[in-house]
């Protein structure tokens, strides 16, 4: 049986990903960033919808996570608490549909790029493939 | 407005766990004030019903939509536009409108998709509290324009009750006592002495104990 390689979408703020994005993101690559992991840029994490998380599960995703700004320091005011809002509301959706609240999480991190956003994006990762493949592929264990 | 809450998706799912292609439709009017059906709530439960039946195996064409209201007989005439795309329909509108659904399209299925709950009011963004029963015969102007028939756990037409205690409730401690805040309303207005009126033994009828009630207004019938 070949290896499961999950599909993960993060969805990060501008602030949070900045660095991570210069050089084509070669310096996220070399620092160890999983390769399954696709990052979806947003001008502030408090511009996501709910149907837009669900929409990544409909699309494939194994996993789904969004990293916004410290909650008592958002470039926004408030932009990552509602980003918070929302992924609990997928929990909720998530639990609704006797699926794993775990496929979809919350990180707040410092603008910039710090091991942090390295290491959530590693322990997703991790986590996803402890879980195995979204049951919304038909194909779970 | 009428507050509604959606219903758990596992229940929806159950109720359209035959049909192949459905109509979620939303309602322009209360329930989207208060995020239970508009237009967004249909996307997101379009989204999850899609989820839930590729989780079943068990596909399904989902069809979005939103009328201006669901209960007026000129906004449900506007389905027509669907004819022949669905097979049920799934309403987001409050039971009004599932009703209206299910009168004036005689061969449509229509599920609900939320509960609708009752006649209230945002007290912050996301709260939502009971104001009024629609009883049919007001009776605010005894009560400092505060309703006890909807407010209190008892209906109590003259009031507070013995349970009332510290200005709360006797259900729950996090209840108002209506009937001390309607004490306290007619104090600071200075009409304190209304609390003297006792009220009469009430008739419910007009609060649809007669049956369903229908209201005729002979000016605006064409």
């Amino acid at each position: 049986m070949s290896e499961f390689i999950p599909d993960i979408r993060a969805f990060c703020c501008h602030y949070t990903s900045q660095q991570a994005c210069a050089d084509n993101g070669k310096g996220l690559k070399e620092a160890g960033f999983p390769e399954n992991v696709s990052l979806d840029r947003l001008t502030c994490t408090g511009k996501l919808q709910v149907s837009a998380l669900l929409a990544a599960f409909e699309n494939g995703a194994d996993a789904v996570y969004v990293v916004g700004c410290p909650a008592d320091s958002c470039h926004n005011v408030k932009g990552s608490l509602r980003a918070a809002k929302r992924v609990s509301a997928v929990k909720k959706a998530l639990a609704e549909l006797a699926v794993e609240e775990g496929r979809i999480s919350m990180y707040h991190l410092d603008r910039g790029l710090h091991p942090e956003f390295i290491a959530a994006a590693r322990e997703v990762d991790a986590k996803t493939r402890a879980m195995g493949p979204s049951p919304f592929k038909g194909e779970s264990k | 407005m009428i507050i509604a809450e959606k219903k758990p998706v596992a229940e929806i799912l159950e109720m359209v766990r035959e049909y192949k292609r459905i109509l979620v439709l939303g309602c322009r009017g209360c329930v989207t004030v208060c995020s239970a059906g508009g237009e967004r709530e249909v996307e997101i439960l379009a989204s999850m019903l899609r989820l839930g039946r590729k989780k079943e195996n068990n596909p399904v064409e989902i069809i979005e939509g939103t009328l201006v209201r669901q209960c007026d007989k000129e906004y449900i005439d506007s389905m027509d536009q669907w004819n022949g795309t669905y097979d049920a329909v799934v309403s987001m509108a409050c039971g009004v409108g599932v009703n209206f659904i299910a009168n004036l399209r005689k061969d449509s299925m229509v599920f609900p998709a939320v509960n609708t709950s009752f006649f209230g009011g945002s007290v912050e963004q996301g709260v939502w509290t009971e104001q009024c029963a629609g009883c049919g015969n007001c009776i605010l102007h005894h009560t400092g324009g505060l309703c006890p028939v909807a407010r209190c756990a008892k209906s109590l037409m003259n009031g507070p009750c013995g349970g009332s205690q510290g200005g709360k409730c006797e259900i729950n401690s996090t209840v108002d006592c209506i009937w001390q805040m309607i004490h306290d309303k007619l104090d600071a207005t200075g009409r304190k002495e209304r609390m003297n009126f006792v009220a009469p033994i009430r008739d419910w009828t007009p609060a649809g104990h007669g049956g369903p009630r229908t209201f005729v207004r002979d000016d605006l019938t064409v």
